[in-house]
């Protein structure tokens, strides 16, 4: 099948004053056409920088894209100009950030702000991009009439639809989207989620969704990608990732959310902290917090490998064909 | 029984004068609740959770209405006369990063409210107290010298956490205490608060817009919109069956970890939340509201009645 | 309760280290900044020493042998009108400029943050009327305040530091007010009351520790233009009058001589100016480290 996006080794890295902080070491994933892949970790494992690696935005200094290769719609990113990375930025990916509340200048109407947007891919009159913006909103759900209004005078859910409108202004073959609904409130971020993927499906788009909530990839992701420290530690369709569990890490979040449908016991956290990226552990960087790690595990890095079908694990417990962990225990 | 009960709040209000008009931040809430329970206050941002959680503790002066703690009215107190008080309810703050002072390091600010209340006789029970409550919430005690901007969330969680405990209070506010956190962390400090409450018999009142949260540690909810109470009852019944039109639109807003079997089908609600100011005489929610009765544009402000045994909601289609 | 692990996750041990500490780590690799403590120390020690081992009177009005004469290995900075060693009354001036201007900084300070910290505090009619009032402080030239109080108490050392405190702490009640704004609606403050702290602690233990950074940067900056304003003044006579060798006045015995002994007035003139400089450096790398957005 033929990918929008390749990531092969990407391997980032942070020179501070204080040291070398291994941000990404060493992700491949792949998106496909039409595919929604959800990149699931919690803070500091690396989501955002993947993400703005794959536009080459990674703030230089102190950030350094060290080795690895990313593939958009065949081109090789990181050997871009400035000039192909520009028209690569809007045309080809968009991106939709986490706050809506910074994402938009507040001194510009908004329909200006998603007009602009369309004119610097497209040539296109001032009047005609303003019909073209009035027609994103009305898209988005929001009424045509409020294109003049600034962004102060919109509640936050609008603003985020003020912002994807922008995003697709451009019919990008890849969304990127960080974080989108973690800044609204339950009823506005279902309503956000609902319209992105309805969005996503009428434009035959593909996307990266980056989350920390297991429930919004649920809610829109074909494939599930779960990183920490920086690695990806297991990577498969939702159905394998959701209900196939491989990786300690995976099951580890899944025991941490309490459970709507019952109330009551104790809940099971995944003990101590995540690494400090600048002092990863020797080994597998999970294996201080896992349950079932073994002194092997504390020594050596464990690879991504393949399980069955389209399902992935990097965890060196299986290596004994015997392993299973507690949410999984048929092992397939 | 009536002794059994830690805090009554009746009629509750607070309005801010803002140049639009009067904003209704708190609308004539009334609760209670038991000694060692948790009450559960659920709602989207702007509802008044979090306003009604500072009017109790008076770091906010209500407009109207009372609150009564162990039996006495603290409605009409003085700050001097609250700062006593204080080591009977506390609060747990939201934001882990902006509610540590970033000049004191931790012995400093555990300390803190235990000097500030006499609570030990000397520097040597101070520094020991300290250390204590370092175990009680979890925290390492080679941190004693270190500053939160050294420290994660969560850690700087257990000191906010650390800090409340110190007075010994009875009543802790947790205005939500988790929804800074990354989930496996979350979870950690789900846990303590929930050890803390069965080993000191705490009661809580549970602030927060996270729904599977406040049901995995609340007996009872209440729910908030604009406000207004719009529903309470007892946890379990409230998830098995929601009356309230928002609390059933609320509850199937939450994004489920589910993939393919048994997924219920959502339904989406219309629409945002109206701005609190200048409310009309009439149900908040029937802007957004899919069930909406024929005559509900016309009618006041529903009541809070009670429907079932405990169970309370404020909405026409139950009145008659 | 066994939340964490028992072994080091993150490989280091936390070490406590505090803001201060911070920027004092920050401080010390930024070459401008170190210059300009390095320059300040010297003339501190330099102007003590002075003092300590020489009396003025004595041995340096007392070396009156050659008049203008240019530097030269004796006199490096040459000698003036009267004889005396210029390089020795700049030294020892060193401690009238910089007293009368930390000083006077230092006081304004002191009057203007804490009026700054209470109408930023209380806000409302307060804030209104002790903001009105260092705004009327605020339109009046320096100068002119000074002329008329020196006029009212005579030329002396400490009216020159009244009137030159008084120029002062209206900078430092707009900046007392503004920080104090900023940081009063901060969660911690309010966590403050909820632990039943009075307000004068909340204020002075909370929300005045958090305001130091910008108070700090602005008193060291203010220091350096009070010791060009002290020199202005002194060099109009309003200030300090000579045989004081204070620079700007030093500078106005000098004015006469410009054409045939330049140095009279370049060596006082090149003193202010790198006192001012090194001040300024300082202020400049005291903001830059202790600015958090540069943190990491």
């Amino acid at each position: 099948m033929e990918n929008v996006l390749e990531v092969k080794d990407l391997v980032v890295r942070y020179d501070t004053d204080d040291g070398i902080v291994r941000a990404i070491n060493g992700i491949s994933f792949s998106i496909g056409r039409e595919r929604t892949l959800g990149l699931v970790g919690e803070t500091g494992a690396g989501k955002t920088t993947t993400a703005l690696s794959i536009l080459n935005l990674v703030p230089d200094p102190p950030g350094v894209i060290s080795s690895g290769s990313i593939i958009l719609d065949g081109k090789e990113i990181l050997e871009m100009g400035e000039k192909e990375l520009e028209h690569m930025r809007g045309n080809d990916v968009a991106m939709i950030f986490q706050d809506p509340m910074t994402a938009l200048n507040p001194v510009i109407t908004v329909g200006e702000q998603i007009a602009e947007s369309v004119m610097l891919h497209e040539k296109l009159t001032k009047e005609k991009a303003m019909e073209r913006a009035k027609e994103m909103l009305e898209l988005v759900g929001i009424s045509g009439s409020r294109a003049y209004d600034y962004p102060h005078q919109l509640s936050g859910g609008m603003k985020q639809r003020v912002v994807i409108a922008i995003a697709l202004a451009c019919h990008p073959s890849l969304l990127i989207a960080d974080e989108p609904t973690t800044a609204l409130d339950v009823t506005i971020q279902a309503q956000v989620l609902a319209l992105i993927k309805e969005l996503i499906d009428n434009n035959h788009m593909s996307m990266l969704m980056i989350t920390h909530d297991l429930g919004v990839v649920a809610e829109v992701c074909d494939d599930v990608a779960v990183m920490y420290a920086g690695r990806i530690v297991e990577i498969g369709t939702a159905d394998e990732v959701f209900n196939h569990t491989l990786h300690p890490y995976t099951e580890g979040l899944f025991d941490s959310l309490p459970n709507l449908r019952q109330r009551g016991e104790e809940l099971i956290p995944i003990k101590g902290l995540m690494p400090d990226p600048m002092h990863l552990p020797e080994g597998c960087s999970f294996s201080p917090r896992c349950p079932y790690a073994t002194e092997e595990c504390h020594r050596a890095l464990p690879e991504l490998k393949l399980v069955n079908g389209t399902h992935y694990v990097a965890c060196g417990r299986y290596a004994d064909p015997s392993f299973r962990i507690r949410r999984n225990p048929d092992g397939k | 029984m009536e002794n059994n009960v830690i805090l009554e709040v009746k009629h509750l209000t607070k309005y801010f004068d803002t140049p639009k008009g009067k904003l209704h931040a708190v609308d004539d809430v009334s609760f209670s609740i038991n000694r060692g329970e948790t009450l559960g206050i659920v709602g989207e941002s702007g509802c008044g959770k979090s306003t009604t959680g500072r009017t109790i503790l008076k770091l906010i002066e209500p407009t109207s209405g009372q609150i009564i703690f162990n039996g006495t009215d603290i409605t009409k107190y003085s700050e001097r006369q609250m700062r006593k008080l204080r080591t009977d309810m506390q609060i747990i703050f939201q934001d882990p990063f902006s509610s540590l002072d970033p000049r004191q390091n931790i012995m400093q600010l555990i300390s803190e409210p235990i000097r500030e209340h006499h609570i030990c006789k000397s520097k040597e029970e101070v520094q020991k107290r300290t250390l204590e409550l370092m175990d009680i919430v979890g925290l390492a005690r080679r941190f004693v010298n270190s500053y939160p901007h050294e420290l994660d969330g969560g850690r700087r969680q257990r000191i906010g956490i650390a800090r409340a405990l110190s007075v010994n209070p009875k009543l802790i506010v947790c205005d939500e205490p988790v929804s800074a956190l990354d989930v496996s962390i979350q979870a950690q400090i789900l846990n303590l608060l929930k050890q803390l409450q069965r080993d000191i018999g705490l009661t809580y009142i549970f602030i927060t817009h996270d729904l599977s949260v406040v049901r995995y540690f609340s007996d009872d909810i209440a729910v908030m919109y604009l406000g207004q109470m719009v529903e309470k009852s007892p946890s379990d019944k409230l998830f098995e069956k929601p009356m309230h039109p928002y609390t059933r639109a609320l509850l199937s807003a939450i994004p489920l970890p589910i993939v393919g079997k048994e997924k219920p089908v959502r339904q989406l609600i219309r629409g945002e939340v109206t701005s609190p100011v200048n409310l009309p005489d009439r149900c908040r929610f029937l802007p957004r509201c899919s069930e909406c009765l024929e005559n509900c544009p016309n009618a006041k402000t529903p009541e809070l009645i009670e429907v079932e045994p405990k169970h309370f909601v404020a909405c026409h289609i139950y009145d008659c | 309760m066994k939340l964490f692990n028992k072994k080091k996750t993150d490989g280091t041990e936390m070490i406590g280290r505090s803001l201060g500490q911070e920027t004092w780590r920050r401080l010390k690799k930024n070459k401008g900044a170190m210059m300009g403590i390095a320059f300040i120390i010297l003339l501190l020690i330099g102007t003590a020493l002075a003092s300590i081992f020489y009396d003025y009177d004595k041995d340096i009005i007392g070396m009156t042998r050659d008049r203008f004469m240019a530097p030269n290995w004796q006199h490096p900075f040459g000698t003036d009108n009267m004889g005396r060693d210029i390089f020795a009354r700049v030294i020892y001036g060193a401690k009238y400029s910089l007293f009368i201007s930390f000083g006077s900084t230092l006081l304004g300070l002191i009057v203007g943050l804490a009026l700054g910290a209470v109408a930023g505090y209380y806000g409302g009619l307060v804030d209104n009327i002790i903001m009105r009032l260092t705004d009327i402080f605020y339109s009046i030239p320096y100068i002119m305040i000074a002329v008329v109080v020196v006029s009212i108490l005579g030329t002396s050392m400490s009216s020159l530091l009244f009137a030159m405190a008084l120029g002062t702490f209206c900078n430092f009640a707009r900046i007392g007010r503004a920080s104090v704004m900023t940081v009063r609606d901060m969660e911690f403050v309010e966590a403050g009351r909820a632990i039943g702290l009075p307000t004068w602690k909340i204020i002075l233990k909370h929300i005045l520790p958090n305001c130091l950074s910008a108070i700090i940067v602005q008193t060291t900056l203010k220091v350096g233009s009070n010791i060009i304003s002290a020199s202005s003044l002194s060099f109009l006579g309003v200030g300090i009058t000579p045989p004081t060798p204070e620079w700007g006045a030093m500078l106005s015995d000098g004015r006469s001589y410009i054409r045939s002994s330049g140095w009279m007035c370049l060596f006082p003139g090149l003193a202010i100016m790198f006192t001012v400089l090194a001040l300024n450096l300082l202020g400049d790398g005291l903001r830059d480290a202790m600015d958090p957005k540069l943190k990491r």
